[in-house]
């Protein structure tokens, strides 16, 4: 065979198309792209992105096509579908169960340092309880900035997991909820065990803090200390200046007043 | 716009332009598939996070990118990582015209035998040649990424197609008969 023939037969060798991992595994790895698989949870089939900084995006969408238009819209970087980190997997499904032991890591670099101190707040509340959006006004420094904290909730890219769920109006309506809608949040809320119709029919009755007779302290109704309190010892208040007219201080573990 | 930005936005380009050819010159020497993408993504990352260091401006991109691939690719050799042995001395040659036509025939097509032969061929002719006649890079060129001199480079091209002529002169006359 001739020099030509050879060198035909390695021009022949020029048609090969690079797999799609090679494209996918540089922009994951380079952190220009994110990963992403669907999880179930108590809202149905959710979307979860994640990078090497932490989970990025939480998202409902019909269909895994619609999910990428949205995270690419929102991020301005594309999601690529990978099959779920195990260990990953587990701790979202762990948490989704009120078992926050296992540490989970958040991307919040976009985000602003006043948004990231509400949704950090909001971290710290507990599963199966409630706070209204004032609360964390106060708790940040910020208590004028009620409806800016609502906004800021509003936007909150990893929901669930950062539980802007659990914050909601002072007069006791639940408020709004990006994921879904309205309705979702009622369902996450009810999920986690939190009795919603008692709730309501307190805040209708102008109730805002539950006291104790006993220790003479008021909490938020939801605070974990007021599972164990008996019906006869329970005092009910409807602002901090009533309960600490009666002699009353504020919870140190729900924080109801500064 | 900040140059992290200015790269952000240029590198996925960059990999759409570049991801078919460093692929395949990553398949071409080493003959396997899954070496080939392994060493083409680590080939991008490691550009990527050179241009963040260094920025865009002081890079002639195209025969850069084939160095890094090809220092990639020569440290998987040297660390023996790869799935086939990319050793200096694993050129086999065939054992020539006592071969009957029957099992010649059995080898199947030929480009894949070419493939095959190719990425047995010594590191120094089988980069010479893919660089030259798969990749298509001009002379100047290949001399930026082997770093070696254009005279160098013509001899081994010359002396790795007759290698390669030798190695497959007992099939290749089969198949075309």
């Amino acid at each position: 065979m001739t020099e030509a023939q050879v060198i035909e037969g390695l021009e022949a060798l020029r048609e090969v198309k690079a797999p799609p991992n090679v494209r996918g595994g540089v922009l994951l790895r380079t952190g220009l792209a994110d990963a992403y698989f669907p999880l179930e949870t108590p809202l149905g089939t959710l979307y979860v992105a994640h990078n090497q900084h932490g989970l990025s995006a939480v998202l409902y969408a019909s269909r895994p096509e619609e999910f990428e238009m949205m995270f690419k819209a929102e991020l301005g970087r594309p999601a690529i579908a990978q099959p779920a980190p195990r260990r990953l997997a587990d701790t979202l499904r762990e948490w989704l169960r009120g078992d926050r032991r296992r540490k989970l890591r958040f991307d919040l670099r976009a985000l602003g340092e006043f948004q990231r101190a509400v949704l950090f707040k909001a971290l710290e509340i507990p599963y199966g309880q409630i706070r209204p959006y004032s609360w964390i006004a106060r708790e940040i420094g910020r208590p004028k900035a009620v409806r800016a904290v609502g906004t800021a909730l509003a936007h909150n890219p990893i929901p669930l997991f950062i539980p802007c769920h659990r914050v909601v109006r002072s007069d006791g309506r639940l408020g709004q909820y990006s994921l879904i809608g309205p309705e979702a949040k009622r369902r996450v809320l009810e999920a986690e065990g939190v009795r919603l119709e008692e709730l309501e029919r307190l805040a209708e009755s102008g109730v805002r803090y539950v006291g104790s007779a006993t220790t003479r302290i008021f909490c938020f109704p939801t605070c974990r200390y007021n599972k164990t309190l008996s019906e006869r010892h329970r005092v009910a208040f409807a602002s901090e200046a009533q309960a600490r007219a009666a002699g009353f201080r504020p919870c140190k573990v729900c924080r109801p007043a500064a | 716009m900040s140059d992290v930005d200015v790269l952000h936005d240029a590198f996925p380009k960059l990999v759409d332009d570049y991801q078919d050819a460093l692929y395949r010159f990553a398949l071409r020497l080493t003959a396997n598939p899954q070496d080939a993408e392994d060493i083409a993504q680590d080939a991008f990352v490691r550009a990527y996070r050179w241009l963040e260091a260094h920025g865009f401006r002081s890079v002639d991109t195209k025969p850069w990118l084939y160095r890094v691939t090809l220092n990639v690719f020569r440290n998987r050799v040297r660390k023996a990582r790869l799935a086939t042995a990319a050793l200096e001395d694993a050129l086999e040659l065939p054992d020539g015209p006592a071969e009957q036509p029957s099992t010649l025939a059995e080898r199947g097509e030929t480009r894949a035998e070419l493939a095959k032969v190719l990425g047995r061929l010594p590191l120094r002719y089988r980069e010479a040649i893919v660089l030259r006649h798969v990749e298509e890079l001009s002379y100047p060129e290949i001399a930026a990424v082997l770093e070696r001199p254009q005279g160098t480079i013509k001899s081994d091209v010359h002396r790795g197609l007759e290698l390669l002529r030798a190695a497959l002169a007992p099939v290749r006359e089969e198949v075309l008969a």
